[in-house]
């Protein structure tokens, strides 16, 4: 019995670390999904884009991966500015972002998958770090730093969010426009002004993402898709736009994946995040924290 | 044009076009007009629901591989044959739609979309762990070594068999739209509340268009087990088809049942030379840029061009 155990404080243990890593990958939907209601579905796009950029810079240079993605972030921040003003301009003011704008952003998914595709092949590609190989143990358990490291930073960088949409004025108005852009107007604040820099915030948290994702396992363009089903199970089980219920249903589901692969097998894993969204939507679509 | 009529016109140039292309004597021809004529029935099937009633659907290709296994489950079971699993795939993917709009229709159009992609990787990953119809390993189906009809070869069967149901999913979707349903549909992809309030019994159109969308797609899939002999699952859910699919439509038009004709016949056609000349990666690229390009800069497509040139005219 000792070893089944080890097995399941192991399978705690990986879930939880996963599931902070799901926080900082699903933390830029609920921002852009769930404060601003622009449907990004080209989110996880950017997230391997910024694997992409972390590789490249990391096979070149040998920096951290991590490091890069940060020290990089303005890049998507601005990324995500262009973006949202093609968005703006030519669905959300004409009022189409239903069909078109989705139609727009699974266009660009297709796009950034396709052309990391031509450049860099269907192999998979990994970074070298200081602590990709080193496994802390405490007695049978077992803490991978290659999974601690993209854990600590990444509920810094959600806990810090929190923070700043909390207690700045700029962070307070993206929570005021998800709750009445009239209202916002009327206040003399341009709502389109305040969603453009919320959403290239959420991008640049999925070019550090990015960085997390090629620590923590190999890479290769097509698998962004995986995840798209994950940040939207995460967006609506966390009851949509709030970031400490996405810290907590990305625990969750980190927790659900991780008892899935140890117990059934890791070919199951891939359904957990998609077949709980799906029953999210069907009986409870407010959310676990939702009122 | 009576819809009656329409079906009979359109039958009997799709019989006289199988007809007509036995002279052929290039083999490529057909697995190429095959794929071509694949994807006319899925952007039709994807337009009753996306164009008409303006819901999303991400996950063509679940539908599409819906068919193709009920096809493989039914052929490793009992051997039956494409006579019936046509019919037999073309019904449960229609229940498929039909479960997946019960389940998030009642909600924002958005969450039908997500859940529609949720459900490709669920049942994705359901197929690659059922060891009956192959698993990731995928299954061999073979073709039959008589081919009906006295026909040389068994693609001449398919390329057939492909005619004869986009025609029929035009005359559906024709049918749809010139009915007291497709004006239902229309009232809510203009605006769902009002339609609501002006007595459209908005969620069963919805269930209705999802059904049959559902089930179209799943008849353009379940003669794919036989087109290669071979089926694996990435290959029946590849998302080529769920973006193709969106794509037509849009570069198309939206509006009337032409538009996803001229779509997927211009795309899938450019999609097959591009395919032989440059490389399949380039295909997809064109696919997604074209997207991106006529969505932001042409968003009533093709047939939207046509009108607006129609209407000059008129003036």
């Amino acid at each position: 019995m000792e070893i089944s155990t080890a097995l399941l404080f192991n399978a705690i243990i990986a879930g939880l670390l996963l599931g902070g890593f799901y926080a900082a990958v699903s933390v830029g939907i609920s921002i852009s999904f769930g404060m601003l209601d622009v449907v990004n579905i080209a989110h996880p796009g950017f997230v391997i884009l910024g694997s992409y950029i972390a590789y490249i810079v990391n096979s070149r240079y040998g920096f951290d991966p991590i490091l890069v993605a940060v020290a990089l972030s303005p890049l998507f921040f601005l990324l995500g500015m262009a973006l949202y003003r093609v968005y703006y301009l030519c669905f959300e003011q004409r009022g189409q972002e239903s069909l078109r704008g989705l139609a727009f952003f699974f266009g660009i998914l297709f796009i950034t998958e396709v052309v990391l595709i031509l450049v860099f092949g269907v192999d998979y590609r990994t970074v070298k770090s200081v602590y990709a190989e080193t496994t802390l143990r405490l007695g049978v358990l077992d803490f991978p730093l290659r999974l601690v490291v993209p854990f600590l930073v990444s509920v810094v960088m959600v806990v810090g969010i929190q923070l700043f949409l909390t207690h700045t004025f700029f962070g307070r108005a993206v929570l005021a426009v998800a709750q009445d852009q009239l209202a916002l107007r009327l206040m003399g604040v341009n709502p389109v002004r305040v969603k453009q820099l919320a959403f290239a915030l959420s991008i640049s948290t999925a070019g550090i993402a990015g960085a997390f994702l090629i620590v923590i396992q190999p890479v290769e363009p097509s698998i962004g898709r995986e995840y798209i089903g994950l940040v939207f199970a995460v967006c609506v089980l966390g009851g949509m736009g709030s970031i400490w219920g996405t810290l907590l249903a990305a625990f969750v589901l980190g927790l659900a994946e991780s008892f899935t692969s140890t117990f059934f097998g890791p070919s199951w894993a891939p359904a957990v995040s998609f077949g709980l969204l799906l029953l999210t939507l069907a009986f409870r679509p407010s959310g676990l924290f939702g009122r | 044009m009576s819809n009656r009529l329409f079906a009979v016109v359109a039958f009997a140039i799709a019989l006289a076009i199988a007809a007509a292309s036995q002279l052929i004597a290039n083999e490529y021809f057909f697995s190429a007009a095959y794929t071509v004529l694949l994807y006319v029935i899925l952007a039709t099937a994807w337009n009753i629901l996306g164009g008409y009633t303006g819901y999303v659907n991400f996950g063509s290709a679940a539908f599409f591989a819906i068919g193709a296994y009920t096809t493989v489950a039914l052929f490793y079971a009992f051997k039956l044959p494409l006579l019936v699993t046509v019919p037999a795939g073309t019904a449960v993917a229609g229940l498929a739609g039909l479960g997946l709009g019960y389940l998030t229709l009642r909600l924002r159009g958005v969450f039908f979309a997500i859940a529609s992609l949720a459900m490709a990787v669920v049942l994705f990953t359901f197929v690659v762990n059922w060891d009956f119809v192959g698993g990731a390993r995928g299954a061999y189906v073979i073709q039959p070594s008589e081919v009906p009809f006295g026909l040389p070869r068994y693609i001449h069967l398919l390329f057939s068999i492909k005619v004869l149901m986009a025609a029929g999913a035009l005359v559906v979707a024709r049918a749809i739209e010139t009915s007291t349903v497709g004006r239902g549909l229309a009232a809510i992809r203009d605006d769902e509340l009002a339609a609501e309030s002006a007595g459209v019994p908005t969620l069963k159109l919805k269930l209705f268009s999802a059904a049959v969308s559902g089930a179209l797609m799943g008849m353009a899939g379940t003669t794919f087990p036989y087109y290669l002999s071979y089926i694996e699952p990435s290959s029946a859910f590849s998302l080529s088809y769920s973006v193709n699919s969106i794509a037509m439509p849009l570069i198309g038009g939206m509006m009337s049942w032409m538009g996803p004709l001229i779509g997927a016949v211009l795309l899938g056609t450019v999609q097959q030379l591009v395919q032989v000349t440059i490389s399949s990666a380039w295909n997809l690229l064109i696919v997604g840029v074209l997207l991106v390009v006529f969505v932001t800069l042409a968003p009533n497509g093709i047939m939207g061009w046509v009108d607006a040139w129609r209407q000059r005219k008129n003036q």
